[in-house]
């Protein structure tokens, strides 16, 4: 599943089955812990991972179905380009969850978070999609402290 | 892939606290909050829950926790959560969950805030 494309660069290819964006988490943590990222920053990565992978999964409508997920290494940071076939999506127009029920509190809505969540956790995030599929590219720097 | 996770319950008189192990997806969830309004339907209005063992939530699983807090709220109930990691506990913040359930940093806070 994994293939080694040179000393600094991983490429992993996951299905869209559940529970798979733990795959892409765990290989994002293992390459921030190789590379002495701290635990807070492996922690954000491994967030925002999982929210890129769930938002590929939910709404991308790929026909291939996989994930294509691309693990770049460089000397002060981490970046990590998250690819999917499917029919794309407008930034500004975020895709949201619908499952039919009402927000209580509006300011604690149920859905549509994971784009702020990857935007909150992350140094740079660049989202690039058209009608042949969507890579969000999200990029953490190493610093000594927390994020 | 196998995601392994359980929850333990823990009822007293005036609370009860659910524990979580393993990562709080939609399935995590979904059990979660029907344990949840189990214990609302029999009368506890205090609910503690304890994520020290769920190393990662998505935002499915955190839109569940919002149910069980609205649930909650419906009773004039409490949610307060303990044992979050840093990053958790900055997730919740910014979703708004902090305005509406309590954050502690352990069990015994989060009971202690219930007296």
């Amino acid at each position: 599943m994994t293939n080694t494309l040179s000393k600094e660069q991983v490429l992993l290819t996951i299905p869209m089955l559940p529970d798979m964006e733990l795959a892409a988490a765990n290989l994002a943590s293992f390459i921030a812990e190789s590379m002495s990222f701290n635990d807070v920053q492996i922690e954000e990565i491994q967030y925002a991972m999982i929210e890129s992978c769930i938002n590929a999964f939910e709404h991308s409508r790929s026909s291939d179905q996989n994930v294509i997920i691309e693990y770049i290494m460089r000397s002060d940071e981490l970046e990590f380009k998250i690819t999917d076939q499917g029919v794309g999506f407008s930034p500004e127009n975020r895709p949201v969850r619908q499952n039919g029920q009402q927000d209580l509190y509006p300011e604690m809505r149920k859905r549509g978070w994971g784009l702020e969540i990857i935007h909150a956790l992350m140094d740079r995030v660049d989202i690039r999609s058209g009608e042949n599929g969507t890579t969000i590219s999200m990029v953490k720097k190493k610093t000594n402290g927390g994020s | 892939m196998a995601n392994k996770f359980d929850i333990s319950i823990r009822a007293e008189q005036e609370y009860a606290v659910l524990e979580t192990e393993g990562y709080l997806n939609d399935a995590l969830g979904e059990q979660l909050s029907q344990k949840a309004q189990d214990l609302i339907e029999k009368g506890y209005t205090q609910l503690v829950i304890n994520l020290a063992n769920t190393a990662l939530i998505n935002s499915i699983g955190i839109s569940i926790l919002i149910e069980i807090i609205e649930a909650l709220d419906e009773r004039e109930g409490t949610l307060n959560f303990c044992g979050l990691s840093a990053t958790q506990e900055r997730t919740f913040r910014m979703m708004a969950i902090a305005k509406y359930a309590g954050i502690f940093p352990d069990e015994k806070t989060a009971v202690a805030d219930f007296q």
